[in-house]
């Protein structure tokens, strides 16, 4: 399985969950799949990106809820989880393998 | 023809108060009642429904999509709106512009005029739709220093209602949203998403138009009303 902190852009090597993970940022922020691809775990991303407000952030937790069948709970969701590609990868990983 | 008119909405003391509907006034082939989704999704595919609107008009349809009293253009306020209070307007909008289709857009789905068949574009539960804003609210609570939960405010939400996503919903609104399901489809039909092709543009952060999307929905909908 892949790692948080593993290179970006590196599709043979991608888990399931980062593939899922970087298809709901290009939906969610409206960008082109090569650059949501060269993500790496220290891009930033609520606090970084104007356009991920609290209501895009909500919808994108609704939508890996949904698309990975996980439930994520309010007191799992603060400031570090969300504050990078790498931790929110890592978060949902760690959501997905308990299942 | 595209022109924005006003319609004599019902309002909560058993008047009329003028609403904005878009419309198009091309009704050789019927008239399709668009019902935008609600809230926040509303602003992110008003384009996007403009669209597929103006697109019918093209094949010769005709469509309208009305204000809904204290959302968009609406002076009326939003706190006092209900669910039952707009399932009225959205039957009163069929009747005074004689639409013969209904499309429903994400939780608008619960808004259907029982008469008329039609679709319902990406059917979600209200209820979908009022956790989502509840989660923002948490999340912009928290990086505001302030601890909230969505029990919490969903608690307070049904006593006094809440500011949800910029929008004051009053607490009746709330309670109907809160324990409203997916009605029935009824004479509707399911558009899911991947007949439209691509990714919703309610998932988008910013407001997008996708026009390949609008006219797959278009084409849908032009076949349906020629039959």
């Amino acid at each position: 399985m892949n790692s948080a902190t593993a290179p970006a852009g590196a599709p043979g090597n991608q888990s399931e969950v980062d593939r899922t993970l970087r298809a709901i940022l290009v939906d969610v922020l409206g960008l082109d799949h090569s650059q949501v691809a060269a993500f790496g775990a220290d891009t930033g991303l609520f606090g970084y990106l104007p356009e991920l407000d609290s209501m895009a952030v909500a919808t994108l937790l609704t939508e890996i809820e949904d698309r990975l069948t996980i439930v994520i709970e309010d007191d799992e969701v603060d400031g570090e989880m969300l504050e990078t590609f790498g931790a929110l990868l890592l978060f949902t990983e760690n959501k997905h393998a308990e299942g | 023809m595209t022109s924005t008119c006003t319609w004599p909405c019902p309002d909560l003391s058993g008047q009329t108060a003028p609403e904005y509907a878009l419309r198009y006034l091309h009704q050789r082939k019927g008239c399709l009642l668009v019902i935008p989704p609600l809230f926040d999704e509303a602003n992110k595919l008003r384009y996007f429904l403009g669209s597929v609107m103006r697109l019918l008009n093209r094949a010769g349809i005709g469509s309208v999509m009305p204000d809904f009293p204290g959302v968009n253009e609406s002076l009326q306020p939003l706190e006092t709106q209900t669910l039952a209070h707009w399932q009225n307007c959205a039957n009163a909008a069929a009747t005074h512009f004689s639409a013969t289709h209904v499309l429903t857009v994400r939780a608008s789905a619960i808004l259907a005029p029982p008469g008329l068949s039609g679709w319902r574009y990406a059917p979600l539960p209200a209820a979908n739709a009022l956790r989502t804003m509840l989660r923002a609210r948490v999340v912009m609570s928290r990086e505001a220093g302030r601890e909230e939960t969505q029990s919490r405010l969903a608690e307070r939400g049904r006593v006094a209602g809440l500011e949800l996503a910029g929008h004051h919903i009053g607490p009746q609104m709330f309670a109907e949203m809160e324990s409203a399901r997916l009605p029935d489809s009824g004479r509707l039909a399911d558009v899911d998403q991947q007949t439209v092709g691509g990714s919703g543009l309610w998932l988008r952060a910013e407001p997008d138009h996708d026009p390949a999307q609008a006219e797959a929905l278009a084409a849908v909908l032009a076949v349906g009303m020629a039959q």
